[in-house]
């Protein structure tokens, strides 16, 4: 596949540098790390260097706080499941509105199926939690908080550690889904109040299949997979071994190219942006444009629908994502576009392209060439259009 | 993505008759924004002959949508008003060489706009009959309120007596767990509990004092008194009976082994590894009940048990 790629947060290519590192391990280090010979321990060795790796891309204080696991999904439920089995007496957990279905899911089920009781924390028009809200939701009966660190669709950024610090004084514990986060803007988990945090690998350029949960070292655990010993008992079954190396990789990579990301492709994504603006009416970005991560654009186009814009895009061999309900197969529009009040004339509509290091200054010129086509080809196909167009600089979305 | 067919493409790259009608006098229109798709259909009847001599649509919603509506005024232009109402959204769908199941509501909004359309053509109030409730079963539009009539009325008690009373649940399966939990809520009403789901063991469920969803033509006086020779020769009859369709769509479909109340086919062609094999399964089998006049479920050779 050639094209522009600008899902980014849906998934990443591995890296060339990430894919050298694994291939030795599918033919002639296949041992497995818990043997006691030779080809097991060459293989173990390089298990454990990647544990290093991740650890410095977290700034954790441990290496022994990072539990390989198979992705983001599986990092969010031990994270959440384990903690409610070693505090069985604290039936409330705290959650936001604007998680991702591996967290929002799991709630729903512990909250009809096991009796829980869920706080799902509002967020406010750019995307904001509600601080005050989850203030008054902490008391000694919370299990654990689940708040992402920054958000899929519209890279919008929670105070985690504050929260996390305020958890921490109400006898919680905090975990943050960070999927989106990790590699992307820089962590210090040591000097945090953070007890558990989910992360995987393809958003970071590691295969898909292959992710982690970092437990503070104290934190109080039980294991979702029982069996062998792996992982310090903690995650059971032989590691995925040239995952855990691509994934080392790739944290060591993600280390190596941040400023880059804060820097170039953040400065990208600004032209993208402004030159989508200035292009095309009644349009706007969705979540906080001043507290986001740098490859993230949100935009929802009026009176359109977002599968139909992916369409024609494709047809361009441009690639990018919709919170439209047609999408996903669903009805509904996205439950993040709902949540920030987004009306629906724009929901449908909204757009993301999410950049990688990847990202050239050729692709985006291409994008702000042939995107104000595109909206204008399926606008003259709306019944909603007609009349309803503003300048650019007229425009003012009905929601602040 | 979704694998939509060539003609779906093409109707949503290439839309026939988009854009207003300026002379029309007959419009209907359906969906909302909030919705996700709404279809404006514009209509031109000639008064003396009721021929739909003009169509034209505007469409906000996704590829299919638009696509269903372009292949909507393709289907009614030249036809009288009466013609054009025997349409059903089945016909859209197979115009377009289907549609995902997920999508089939689409092909259902280009329907109802013919009809509302249609209505105001005649002067008549056109009803909406959706109901209010959670769609349940996306591929053939089942909400929670009729699943629940259905249990309350006939004293369903499992997943497999629902989707046969309502189809619900009878293709892409993802909604098997909704379903149940709308059955819990109905049987926890009245008192009662959910029965265990399996597969239709004869004689255990029941299967056979289950009415099957009412055949439209009326079954062959020989259903019943068929022996298993006259039984097989009719399911082989019925099967080629319905290949010609799905040839034409690229694919085909065999007839791999009878068991009991269970058929095994296996699809190939365009069909094998389809997004909407499940839907052709279901089309085959409705076929099989319908020329059989008994309940059968037609699966892909790939479930047959081990041994037979």
């Amino acid at each position: 596949m050639t094209g522009i790629y600008l899902d980014n947060n849906a998934t990443t290519r591995v890296d060339p540098l990430v894919l050298a590192e694994m291939l030795p391990l599918f033919t002639e280090q296949f041992g497995n790390p818990s043997s006691m010979h030779g080809f097991g321990a060459a293989v173990g060795g390089k298990v454990e260097w990647a544990r290093q790796q991740v650890q410095a891309l977290l700034g954790a204080a441990h290496d022994s706080e990072i539990v390989f696991t198979s992705g983001g999904t599986e990092s969010d439920n031990t994270a959440i499941l384990s903690t409610l089995e070693a505090f069985p007496k604290k039936r409330e957990i705290i959650t936001s509105v604007v998680e991702h279905p591996a967290v929002l899911a799991l709630c729903e089920y512990l909250e009809k199926k096991r009796g829980y009781t869920v706080h799902r924390i509002p967020v406010d028009g750019k995307g904001n939690l509600d601080t005050d809200a989850y203030d008054r939701a902490l008391s000694e009966n919370v299990a654990i908080v689940s708040i992402m660190w920054a958000n899929n669709e519209t890279g919008t950024l929670f105070p985690v550690e504050e929260l996390a610090r305020k958890a921490r004084a109400a006898g919680a514990l905090f975990h943050t889904d960070a999927v989106q986060a990790v590699g992307k803007i820089p962590m210090r988990l040591a000097d945090s109040a953070i007890d558990l945090l989910s992360l995987s690998g393809h958003k970071l350029h590691a295969p898909k299949g292959i992710g982690a949960l970092y437990v503070k070292r104290g934190t109080r655990f039980r294991p979702m997979m029982r069996g062998g010993h792996q992982e310090r008992s903690r995650r059971a079954g032989t590691e995925n071994a040239p995952g855990i190396v691509g994934l080392g990789a790739a944290a060591e990579l993600a280390l190596h190219h941040m400023a880059d990301e804060n820097t170039r492709v953040r400065a990208l994504r600004d032209r993208l942006e402004r030159g989508l603006l200035a292009a095309i009416p009644n349009c706007f970005v969705t979540g906080n444009p001043d507290n986001r991560l740098p490859n993230t654009c949100n935009i929802a186009f009026e009176f359109i629908e977002g599968e139909a814009i992916l369409l024609l895009l494709n047809e361009h061999g441009i690639a990018a994502s919709s919170g439209s309900a047609c999408t996903s197969g669903s009805l509904e529009p996205s439950h993040v576009m709902r949540a920030m009040g987004v009306p629906y004339t724009a929901a449908h509509g909204a757009t993301r392209f999410s950049l990688s290091r990847d990202t050239t200054d050729a692709e985006i010129d291409t994008v702000i060439k042939v995107m104000p086509g595109i909206i204008a080809r399926l606008r003259a196909l709306s019944p909603y259009w007609a009349g309803a167009e503003k300048a650019p600089r007229e425009f003012a979305p009905v929601y602040s | 993505m979704w694998n939509y067919t060539d003609k779906v493409k093409e109707h949503f790259f290439n839309p026939k008759n988009a854009g207003v009608l300026d002379d029309a006098n007959a419009v209907g229109e359906v969906g909302s924004i909030s919705c996700g798709d709404a279809l404006k259909l514009m209509l031109k009847v000639n008064p003396d002959t009721e021929v739909i001599e003009d169509a034209r649509f505007q469409t906000f919603g996704c590829g299919s949508a638009i696509a269903s509506s372009s292949a909507l005024t393709e289907l009614i232009i030249g036809r009288t008003v009466e013609e054009a109402l025997r349409l059903t959204n089945r016909d859209i769908a197979d115009y377009l060489g289907g549609l995902p199941p997920e999508k089939m509501h689409c092909s259902v909004m280009g329907a109802e706009a013919l009809h509302a359309a249609i209505a105001a053509y005649k002067g008549e109030e056109w009803a909406d009959d959706h109901e209010e409730g959670e769609l349940v079963c996306k591929c053939f539009g089942v909400d929670a309120a009729m699943i629940e009539r259905a249990v309350t009325v006939n004293n369903l008690s499992t997943l497999e007596e629902v989707t046969h009373y309502t189809k619900a649940g009878g293709s892409c399966q993802t909604c098997h767990e909704k379903i149940e939990e709308v059955l819990e809520t109905v049987l926890a009403r009245a008192g009662k509990e959910m029965g265990a789901s399996r597969a239709p063991a004869a004689g255990l469920v029941g299967l056979d004092a289950i009415k099957p969803l009412a055949p439209k033509a009326p079954a062959p006086a020989t259903a019943g008194k068929m022996t298993n020779v006259q039984r097989m020769q009719a399911i082989m009859l019925a099967i080629e009976e319905i290949r010609p369709q799905i040839q034409r769509d690229g694919g085909d479909v065999e007839l791999v082994d009878i068991d009991g109340k269970d058929i095994y086919v296996r699809l190939s062609g365009a069909c094998s590894g389809c997004s909407q094999s499940a839907g052709t399964m279901m089309g085959v089998q409705m076929k099989l009940v319908e020329k059989l006049g008994e309940f059968v479920r037609v699966k892909p050779a790939s479930l047959m048990p081990a041994g037979v």
